[in-house]
């Protein structure tokens, strides 16, 4: 009775064991880099603090309160000159025709951008022209243009995000600055165009 | 690959008495120059001695590093006529810095090259770039033997062609490093591998050592117009060479230290390039590496790049 008691015991102490080393908190490493971290002396301590802590320096505050502008801060909209605000010129109260046409106005907008299924008023909100409408008629600002891009272009969106499409310029730890999808793609021909390239280096043979 | 056998190198003699050996024997050969001229020193002369006499970076103590950068910024502003700033920003902790191109948005336009060259003061005659565009066949892929750098198109891209920058990858296991007999080159905390231009004796091992051919030779000595010249400059990074001495991309260390993107990335037309904190989750280059198609240049060699090439669409 006594050796099955002992038996137990060391058991009982085995599982314990092995329980309390599963359950550590695994230290978060990076898999490629994590163990690589190169460092001299000088700087060990101050990079196992920073470390320990966890929170990188430019992880950015998640609040779900913040809106679609304060989350994505974007250069203004690339609006051709004079042209904007558009209720200038078109009023809330005109008389739209709302089935596609050719309009006669505006002549130096192409439009190249599956113009076979779309149209102006597809986009730009009939009543209101200073705002474009999604496609459920949900009114948006053109500083929020790539929400209405996304409703076709959704991976393109995501990426955007993320960082991964499109130029961020400003600080790559701390404040980033978007640029609209139009900024870059003509919303009525989104296609880049050939432009010329910088001069070729010099040849080694010709450097003197 | 065969292990080279390492030489039993004297270790570097202490300072203990005031002079190292180095120091005391240059010493001794200006004093027999000042001696031969008698002219005594000159304010020029101090400054050439300070410069031939000088320790590796690395052993600079903080007041030492000070001289040194204020006698630098005062050569350069006499140099180029303006105020030119010399700095030596440490590495921030919790840093390690990772580079991604997009290849399938590359249009080979040079707009990086040039940009580089302007923001890290390369020499303009004779020629030197940083960054290397090279023009390779759709249909062939990535095959460096066909790799063209000298295409001069009407207009980019041309057809049937895509492009792939190259420029210093910032390897973790960077084979420059390992032959550099002087280590006048090396890897810092926060992924940068750095160049001390005024520790190198430009015996250019390294560039026979780098996969990438990344690295440049100032064969002859650089010139900069001094309107062009960008005054802010630092130590390892960006301040203007000499004759002699190697030099190559450092990732806008005078940018990126200060939370900056490279000038790289800012002046791309078509945002092909992306630059981030590869220890920060949530970083963009982190959000490429895991959920793009990326390769680094060369994998077979072991360098372990951190700059990453990958297809966004």
């Amino acid at each position: 009775m006594r050796m099955r008691s002992d038996w137990w015991a060391l058991a009982c102490g085995t599982v314990t064991l092995l329980l309390a080393v599963a359950c550590r908190p695994v230290e978060e490493k990076h898999p490629r880099f994590g163990s690589v971290m190169p460092s001299t002396a000088t700087q060990d301590t101050a990079e196992a603090a920073t470390r320990a802590a966890a929170k990188p320096v430019s992880a950015p505050a998640k609040s779900p309160r913040k809106t679609g502008a304060q989350l994505y801060p974007v250069a203004p909209p690339p609006f051709s000159d004079g042209v904007f605000p558009c209720s200038d010129c078109h009023g809330k109260t005109d008389v739209v025709n709302r089935t596609p046409h050719k309009v006669e106005f505006h002549e130096d907008i192409v439009l190249h951008h599956d113009e076979q299924n779309r149209w102006c008023l597809d986009c730009h909100d009939a009543q209101n022209r200073d705002k474009l409408h999604l496609a459920d008629g949900r009114l948006i600002d053109f500083t929020e243009s790539y929400r209405l891009c996304g409703q076709c272009h959704g991976p393109t969106l995501r990426n955007w995000k993320a960082g991964e499409h499109g130029k961020r310029t400003g600080s790559w730890s701390g404040d980033k600055q978007y640029l609209l999808c139009a900024s870059c793609h003509s919303p009525h021909s989104p296609h880049f165009k050939p432009i010329k390239p910088k001069p070729a280096p010099r040849r080694q043979e010709a450097i003197r | 690959m065969r292990q080279l056998p390492t030489l039993p190198l004297p270790a570097p003699a202490p300072p203990a008495e005031g002079y190292s050996r180095r120091e005391a024997l240059v010493m001794g050969l200006f004093a027999l120059a000042a001696a031969a001229t008698a002219t005594g020193c000159s304010a020029a002369d101090k400054l050439a001695y300070e410069e031939f006499v000088q320790k590796h970076f690395k052993d600079l103590s903080p007041e030492e590093l000070k001289d040194r950068l204020a006698s630098m910024e005062k050569r350069y502003t006499e140099q180029y006529g303006k105020d030119v700033h010399v700095s030596a920003t440490p590495p921030q902790a919790g840093v390690l810095f990772g580079y991604a191109l997009d290849l399938s948005r590359c249009i080979g336009c040079r707009r990086c090259v040039y940009g580089c060259v302007e923001e890290n003061n390369q020499s303009r005659d004779p020629q030197t770039h940083w960054i290397t565009v090279l023009e390779m066949d759709k249909e062939e892929g990535v095959n460096l033997q066909n790799a063209n750098a000298f295409y001069d198109h009407e207009t980019v891209p041309a057809p049937g062609k895509f492009y792939m920058p190259v420029a210093c990858q910032h390897c973790e296991n960077p084979p420059c490093v390992k032959v550099c007999p002087v280590q006048a080159t090396w890897k810092e905390p926060d992924g940068i591998v750095v160049i001390d231009y005024d520790w190198c004796i430009g015996c250019r091992n390294c560039i026979a050592a780098c996969p990438y051919g990344a690295r440049r030779f100032n064969w002859g000595t650089p010139s900069i117009p001094k309107d062009e010249l960008n005054p802010n400059t630092e130590y390892l990074g960006n301040r203007p060479r000499q004759r002699g001495v190697v030099e190559k991309c450092s990732f806008c260390l005078q940018r990126v230290r200060k939370g900056l993107y490279p000038k790289c990335v800012e002046v791309c037309p078509v945002g092909a390039r992306k630059f981030g904190n590869l220890l920060d989750p949530d970083s963009e280059i982190r959000y490429i590496i895991e959920n793009k198609r990326v390769f680094i240049l060369k994998e077979e060699l072991n360098t372990q790049p951190k700059f990453f090439y990958y297809y966004g669409l």
